[in-house]
């Protein structure tokens, strides 16, 4: 790998995984409600980008001085939200009032969260809002990059192709897609349901550099991030091959966590495992 | 005699002063920029108008990313595909997000004439008006249409502009358009005629028609359906008791019914919808699938007659 992190750092990341995947579990189960299987898929990818490659931070007011993230896979918000609140746009306490009337939490993300920007929670659409800050950024030189994570199932919306042509024909090297290619979906695997495979040779046809990594691997999520900075006149996206549930052994791969919370039993069991 | 102007022409031409003026404009058009007229500040401003090819709904959020970022996108279609194709991408992100987009879309109605009913939108009024915080703007003519689109321009949030495909007649005599104000522009005691678009001149020839009878009829442009002017309608309906509503849209969801759910609920009086009636369009010359769909001045003298009796 061209670009490496120090044994420090990835032990650092690893750790904030770690307090990611306890917060999504508290948060959800304590929701009643949520998706903690995606949630817990795109730990190391968020805890990669939020750490090392997005410049951001509450304290950055102009637009076009920070890079800008949008989570078009909008179910998996507590992920984003646990990075936000401990990245200062909003108290931690604030973790605790997920998906309550009122809450600045919503269930799916709402610019009513500091630090999110734009709505999502209806699939396919992130990508192409993504497009659109790319090409104001390209228009006002601004320099930025916009990283926007999409599910694997996703592809499967029309709409995601007609984004993808577009940014390869506006050039947009300042745009990122992570793909959190967990391999499931509501209804099963995403293989038998529609599959959207070869993911990897349908984006190269489309115009884009393409990266395979594990998704759960830290210094290579961090090499594939800092590569795509070379990529000049295509947008990149990475592919990140995870698994659904990573972390708490019983979620691991388990379809019937794609939608519902832990139960008190499993929440303690889930959180006895991250504590070890 | 009067002129005669197409709405979608001058929309063009307003872009390009807009854009003038403000660098923040950015156009969005769905490979239709020849008919919507977007095309004249694509010619001006290469670098700020985006032909996003045939794909309304990457459309609609490219111009959410734009406006996210501080743009001010205005996207052009035809109003069947800009208000149809993408309107979950409306409801989720625009609306939602409250985002300075501005959908202004030509080809509205049935006057699309010969292209058919998969180009004629019938539904859109119906479709904006039901999404939290949309505004949606129906001009009569080419003139109004300049001064509604300068107000959308003005203010911030989603608003939906819906022009029409045929040259009309100039009618309005306004210097200003205030989003929310309609405008008396015939004055009488017997029944109100509300309308908007094409229809608000078929409204005044039918309140001439009327007048021959020894009828006054009231004419209100309803240039803004949402919000709806209620204050106007008070005013106007206090006196004369019952209404007749026209628009060249279904009459269900639209103009009629937004002043149904105000008048029912404010002061109920009869009223009679001309509009639409639950049927599809077909290809045909605009003037015969006027006649043929009942839109015409005769068609809304005669339902005057019809709603005056049941005061």
């Amino acid at each position: 790998m061209k670009y490496s992190l120090s044994e420090n750092d990835v032990h650092d990341l690893q750790q904030k995984a770690k307090k990611v995947r306890l917060d999504v579990i508290q948060m959800i189960s304590k929701a009643g409600s949520g998706h903690p299987g995606g949630s817990l898929s795109c730990v190391e990818i968020l805890v990669t980008l939020f750490a090392k490659v997005l410049k951001h931070g509450p304290e950055i007011k102009d637009w076009n001085k920070r890079d800008h993230f949008h989570l078009s896979k909008g179910h998996v918000c507590p992920t984003l939200y646990s990075l936000l609140a401990h990245a200062g746009y909003f108290p931690v306490e604030e973790l605790g009032t997920l998906r309550q009337i009122g809450s600045i939490l919503q269930g799916h993300p709402h610019a009513k969260t500091p630090g999110v920007d734009a709505p999502s929670g209806s699939l396919g659409q992130g990508i192409s809002i993504a497009c659109g800050m790319a090409v104001a950024g390209k228009a006002d030189k601004a320099g930025y990059s916009v990283f926007t994570l999409l599910g694997d199932g996703e592809l499967q919306e029309g709409q995601v192709w007609e984004a993808a042509m577009f940014a390869a024909q506006y050039k947009l090297d300042n745009l990122c897609l992570i793909i959190d290619n967990n391999g499931q979906q509501i209804d099963g695997a995403i293989k038998d349901i529609m599959s959207p495979y070869p993911i990897d040779e349908k984006f190269k046809a489309f115009g884009f550099h393409v990266s395979n990594v594990d998704g759960h691997d830290i210094p290579a999520l961090y090499d594939a991030f800092k590569t795509r900075e070379e990529i000049k006149g295509k947008p990149t996206v990475i592919i990140a091959k995870t698994v659904k549930g990573k972390g708490i052994s019983f979620m691991e791969g388990n379809l019937a966590f794609h939608g519902r919370a832990t139960t008190d039993e499993e929440t303690k069991q889930a959180l006895k495992e991250l504590d070890e | 005699m009067t002129e005669m102007l197409m709405a979608r022409e001058a929309y063009g031409d307003l872009l390009v002063e807009l854009g003038t003026e403000n660098k923040n404009i950015f156009v969005l058009d769905a490979d239709l920029s020849s008919s919507t007229k977007t095309s004249k500040f694509a010619k001006k401003f290469p670098q700020r108008f985006i032909n996003c090819g045939i794909a309304e709904q990457n459309m609609i959020n490219v111009a959410a990313g734009l406006a996210v970022a501080g743009k001010t996108p205005f996207v052009s279609t035809f109003a069947i595909f800009g208000s149809g194709r993408a309107w979950e991408q409306i409801r989720n992100t625009l609306a939602v997000g409250k985002l300075n987009v501005k959908i202004v879309v030509t080809h509205g109605g049935i006057s699309v004439g010969p292209d058919g009913v998969s180009h004629q939108s019938l539904e859109d009024i119906a479709l904006m008006r039901t999404i939290p915080e949309m505004k949606v703007l129906v001009p009569c003519d080419a003139p109004e249409a300049v001064a509604a689109i300068r107000a959308a321009a003005e203010i911030s949030g989603p608003v939906y502009v819906r022009l029409g495909r045929p040259k009309v007649p100039t009618i309005w005599k306004e210097t200003r358009f205030t989003i929310g104000k309609a405008q008396l522009v015939n004055q009488g005691n017997d029944v109100s005629i509300v309308a908007c678009g094409i229809m608000v001149n078929e409204a005044l020839n039918a309140a001439k028609i009327l007048s021959i009878k020894g009828i006054s009829a009231e004419v209100i442009n309803m240039g803004t359906i949402k919000p709806l002017d209620g204050d106007i309608l008070l005013t106007s309906l206090r006196k004369t008791g019952c209404v007749v509503t026209c628009e060249e849209h279904s009459v269900i969801g639209g103009l009629g019914s937004a002043v149904a759910e105000f008048l029912s609920q404010n002061h109920p009086v009869p009223q009679y919808f001309i509009g639409i009636k639950d049927r599809f369009g077909q290809s045909g010359d605009p003037e015969d699938l006027m006649v043929e769909y009942q839109l015409t001045a005769e068609d809304i003298a005669a339902a005057a007659e019809v709603v005056m009796k049941k005061k």
